[in-house]
């Protein structure tokens, strides 16, 4: 690290240079999330006490709080990331977006999945139409639409630049849609009356867990994307070096 | 631009265009809803509003993939987009041309396929009027996802799945709109928003969808 004290935050969109660094850090980041999630889910899980109207299924809140911010986080990673594609054009910053789309999806599911657990034996019924559950699966179908754009298309710049896009177009449809479904929901149905607001609920014996397993969820994350975005620009290393090959 | 939108019009109701194809298929889906669900008049009346503006959002799905899909192939895509006319004109004509072909004859339809679901007639004005004011938007939105899926070769499928969640808030809004006003309330805020959507789209997309087919002509 010679230059060290001048280096921008720009030049890690040097593939070399942000494989070195995160390679780096990545073992740090996976361990130090390892360590957190386990100490808040043992923590949550068996050092407090029942909730009075909620038994013990108040505890699949160590999960399905984190996931769903989590979920919501990933979409705007993915557009500060497809910003800076589309303004700066650093490939890096490209396959990052890519890396975490999946992960986004993955957190948006387990939050549904453990949402309809919980609301089982809380609401009597796995799904209701309320605003937050409905803008949720929304938020699905725009992770599985992006995706399945990056898959589409073979040229990696076209098919960047064009998720890109979507992911811009996404986010203000995806929040206009939170809207939409905010003012649907309270129209004729009365399912908003469900809807709980989780901070009211959380008391403070849950609340350090709760927030150490968010920690743990985050560094998770970070970790998730670090590996991933390696994993992409290794395999864009080896269609280079296999093209270099075939030519020569 | 008029020539354009002559041109888009014409090629969509001729031979092989696929001009009754959306009317055909709003027809179907509003009659096999019944037998889904069973022949009684309350109840296909109560969801009649949502039937019908899934039907014709559907339909308009249907040929959004031809909007630039055979320029493509042929090339004249590449022509009009090294053209002087500016490409954003061009692909708003475009849409515009869709709308007049497909949304403009689901919304003249539309009350005639209500009298099948038993639609209360206080509805049958509202059902005109959020039809008129939201399939714009359907279009203008559809012609943004045609041009991101313009250069695959089986893009048809792809491309409901990037434009239905875009359709969600139109949706929402129109269908509320006619519901309210079916049954008599106040949709004044639904409308509006409605009509708010429709506005914003027609004036921003033809910009992304101008960029994004300069994406794909690369």
């Amino acid at each position: 690290m010679l230059k060290g004290r001048h280096m921008s935050f720009w030049e890690y969109a040097n593939p070399k240079l942000f494989m070195q660094t995160s390679g780096r850090f990545l073992p740090w980041f996976a361990s130090l999330s390892l360590i957190t999630l386990v100490a808040g889910m043992v923590w949550g899980y068996f050092l407090t006490p029942e909730a009075e109207n909620f038994g013990s299924s108040v505890k699949i809140i160590y999960i399905h709080v984190p996931a769903a911010l989590m979920a919501i986080n990933a979409w705007m990673m993915m557009l500060v990331t497809s910003l800076v594609w589309l303004i700066r054009r650093h490939h890096v910053s490209a396959l990052a977006a890519k890396a975490a789309a999946p992960i986004g999806m993955t957190m948006t599911l387990i939050a549904l999945f453990t949402g309809a657990i919980w609301g089982q034996p809380m609401w009597g019924t796995y799904w209701a139409w309320d605003p937050r559950l409905t803008s949720f699966l929304i938020l699905f179908l725009f992770y599985l639409g992006y995706i399945a754009l990056w898959e589409a298309i073979d040229d990696p710049d076209t098919a960047a630049d064009l998720t890109s896009v979507l992911c811009l177009v996404g986010s203000v449809f995806a929040l206009l849609s939170r809207y939409a479904v905010n003012f649907w929901s309270q129209g004729l149905h009365q399912a908003a009356s469900l809807s709980m607001d989780k901070e009211e609920h959380v008391s403070n014996v849950y609340y350090w867990p709760l927030l150490l397993c968010i920690a743990g969820f985050v560094l998770l994350f970070i970790a998730l994307v670090l590996m991933r975005t390696r994993t992409e620009i290794r395999s864009r290393r080896m269609k280079a070096l296999i093209a270099r090959e075939r030519v020569a | 631009m008029i020539a354009i939108l002559i041109r888009d019009m014409r090629l969509a109701m001729r031979a092989g265009g696929g001009f009754g194809l959306g009317l055909a298929f709003f027809l179907i889906v509003v009659v096999l809803v019944p037998f889904g669900v069973g022949p009684q008049s309350a109840l296909l009346g109560k969801i009649a509003p949502g039937i019908l503006w899934v039907g014709a959002l559907l339909a308009c799905l249907l040929s959004l993939d031809r909007i630039f899909a055979l320029d493509f192939e042929d090339g004249s895509l590449d022509l009009l987009a090294t053209a002087p006319v500016p490409l954003e004109g061009v692909v708003a004509m475009k849409a515009l041309a869709h709308w007049l072909t497909t949304g403009l004859p689901l919304t003249i339809a539309a009350p005639f396929l209500a009298v099948l679901l038993n639609m209360p007639e206080a509805g049958f004005g509202w059902l005109v009027v959020t039809l008129a004011i939201g399939t714009p938007a359907l279009s203008f939105i559809g012609t943004f996802g045609a041009a991101l899926t313009v250069g695959l070769k089986r893009g048809g499928l792809l491309l409901s799945l990037l434009v239905l969640p875009l359709y969600v808030p139109t949706l929402i809004f129109g269908a509320e709109a006619l519901r309210r006003g079916a049954e008599g309330f106040d949709n004044i805020t639904p409308l509006l928003m409605l009509a708010g959507i429709t506005a914003g789209v027609v004036a921003l997309l033809p910009f992304v969808a101008a960029a994004t087919i300069r994406i794909n002509l690369r």
